[in-house]
């Protein structure tokens, strides 16, 4: 075996030194020095970051007989999710050292660090041992991070569904993949791809169904978001933000991939009207429920259910702007949404208050908390000039690209439709905050340092990527 | 009489469908992670029998399965950790009483 072919994976080796780093600063730190190990899991992240952005003109590359690829696109969403994971790390920085999870934050960093780790193995796998492996590396973590506040019932409760769910959902998954394996007798996608050709049976329509359901139970697609809701509300408010954008927009790309790499040649005959059942449930089941919620972070956990079916639409297209658009989608989503958790982060440090009676009258009180927080509604909405209005511009641009189905115009109407739906209960937010009338506001208090950078970071990034075309010019390059 | 691949099959669907039967009808915790349990082993006996009657000359269907009971075996240990700090959190693992954040 030649060793020498680990040095392909160039930005998981930087994401393991990094994670080492951590780790060996955590073990070895003593009381006082200790409290540097977020700032410094942050430094290693921002490093990671910039690094990868000059690895992004990297060319094709492949490894261990073609299980790991690295590709222009790859390196685009890994640098996407970099962005994503250093605005959490920044954001939670306050709440890491607070008093009950100073003694175990360096935990938090190591396995946030680790769950990335997955996730670049999953979006980089072009065999499916491999993205099993990723996938479990990227969950497991993630059920010790939610269950992380030890003194809270609430943070169990969310711990023990998610746990039970993810392992369901991977069961089902490997049943399909077992399906999918007697089929064709490989493993590797391109192999299945090649095997299966565009015979259809009775058995891959199994598989597939097997395969679609487990991706759906990591992607929170309706009908298989029933965990969503009470995971997002009762883990730590760092984790949920986490949760809702990472591990979704990392799991959007290897869905992505899987179903145009693998299953691409059957998807008239088999996957088309599966993946149309599953959009529109999943946007107006998602939109639906997101109306009547009262706390500030299930209300976020139905929308970010809602966006993940806009994000499923942008596979529908299955061509070069499709990919492009599903990036574009996932990073303006990172922003809109970590600026939302944000300020739901800072709130609830300050105040413990995560329901949305208790902002009425924010603005008089903290303006600029008010405004943030208009930006991020304003952007998830789709309202322009912000880039969310962009972003669902180019999702449906790509589903309708060069096409006269009717199917494909009825639903991108119904998306449509939703879009206005959505935008009811987003300003229900803006109202709260601007126009409501409270006996008892929130009293002004000033956020701390760390949560107002990540708020600058990602108000930046709403307008910024609203009105500089270059990100989507870029992104749309790399994909073609 | 030829024990031919239909043989594991069915023991390895009628492990699965049990699994999925029990994970959705049990109520104590530790029963639903053993139900998890006969699906994740169904899947093994899967693909070992796959590989071995479909496909010999190869050996993914085997590496598979090896990595496939190490992550079994992980996934359980995370759940049964969680169960028990839940335990000690609340007293009970009935899956009944765990919906304080329904509302």
């Amino acid at each position: 075996m030649d060793y020498s072919q680990f040095l392909a994976l160039k930005q998981e080796i930087g994401l393991l030194i990094v994670f080492l780093l951590v780790f060996l600063y955590d073990t070895f730190a003593g009381k006082k020095s200790a409290k540097g190990v977020p700032v410094a899991a942050c430094l290693g992240m921002l490093a990671l970051t910039v690094y990868g952005f000059f690895e992004s003109g990297a060319q094709a590359t492949s490894a261990f007989a073609g299980m790991y690829v690295g590709s222009p696109v790859v390196a685009a969403i890994k640098n996407i999710l970099n962005v994503g994971v250093l605005i959490v790390l920044v954001q939670s920085l306050k709440w890491a050292n607070s008093e009950f999870t100073a003694v175990r934050r360096g935990e938090f960093y190591e396995l946030i660090l680790l769950t990335l780790l997955g996730m670049y193995l999953m979006i980089s796998s072009r065999h499916f041992l491999m993205f099993i492996i990723g996938l479990e590396t990227a969950s497991l973590p993630l059920c010790a991070l939610v269950a992380f506040d030890k003194h809270r019932y609430e943070s169990h409760e969310a711990a023990i569904k998610y746990v039970l769910t993810a392992v369901f959902s991977s069961a089902i998954l490997l049943m399909g993949l077992s399906f999918v394996y007697a089929l064709s007798g490989t493993l590797y996608y391109s192999g299945i791809a090649a095997m299966i050709g565009s015979q259809m049976g009775v058995m891959l329509a199994v598989a597939l169904a097997f395969v679609m359901a487990g991706f759906g139970f990591k992607l929170s697609l309706v009908p298989f978001h029933l965990w969503t809701a009470d995971v997002y509300q009762g883990a730590p408010t760092s984790v949920t933000s986490y949760l809702s954008v990472i591990s979704k927009g990392s799991a959007a790309f290897a869905f992505l991939v899987v179903l145009t790499q693998v299953f691409g040649s059957v998807y008239e005959a088999a996957w088309e009207w599966m993946l149309y059942t599953l959009i529109i449930l999943t946007i107006t089941v998602g939109n639906l429920f997101a109306i009547r919620q009262v706390n500030m972070k299930r209300f976020l956990a139905f929308s970010s259910i809602s966006q993940a079916g806009y994000i499923m639409l942008a596979i529908v297209g299955h061509n070069a702007m499709g990919v492009s658009a599903l990036m574009f989608y996932t990073l303006v989503y990172i922003f809109s949404n970590l600026a939302a958790f944000g300020v739901i982060g800072a709130i609830e440090n300050a105040t413990g208050k995560v329901n949305m009676t208790d902002y009425n009258g924010l603005y008089k009180t903290n303006p600029r908390l008010a405004v943030t927080m208009m930006l991020a509604m304003f952007s998830l909405a789709g309202i322009p000039p912000f880039a969310g209005f962009f972003s669902k511009f180019f999702v449906f641009t790509a589903t309708l690209n060069g096409t006269d189905s009717v199917a494909l115009y009825v639903l991108v109407l119904v998306a449509l439709i939703n879009t206005i739906i959505s935008l009811y209960y987003y300003l229900l937010v803006v109202k709260a905050m601007f126009i409501n009338e409270s006996e008892e506001p929130i009293a002004t208090f000033r956020s701390a340092c760390s949560e107002r950078l990540g708020m600058w970071v990602c108000v930046a990034g709403i307008i910024g990527l609203g009105i500089v075309s270059y990100f989507y010019d870029y992104l749309l390059t790399v994909a073609a | 009489m030829d024990i031919t691949l239909i043989w594991y099959l069915v023991p390895s669907l009628v492990m699965f469908c049990c699994g999925v039967y029990g994970f959705l009808t049990r109520r104590n915790m530790i029963a639903m992670l053993i139900s998890l349990e006969l699906m994740l082993n169904a899947v093994d006996i899967n693909f070992v029998v796959f590989n071995r009657f479909l496909f010999p000359s190869s050996m993914e269907g085997w590496m598979f399965t090896l990595f496939g009971i190490a992550i079994a075996a992980a996934e359980t240990a995370l759940a049964i950790a969680i169960i028990i700090n839940l335990f000690r959190v609340s007293k009970n693992i009935d899956v009944r009483d765990t919906t304080k954040m329904k509302n």
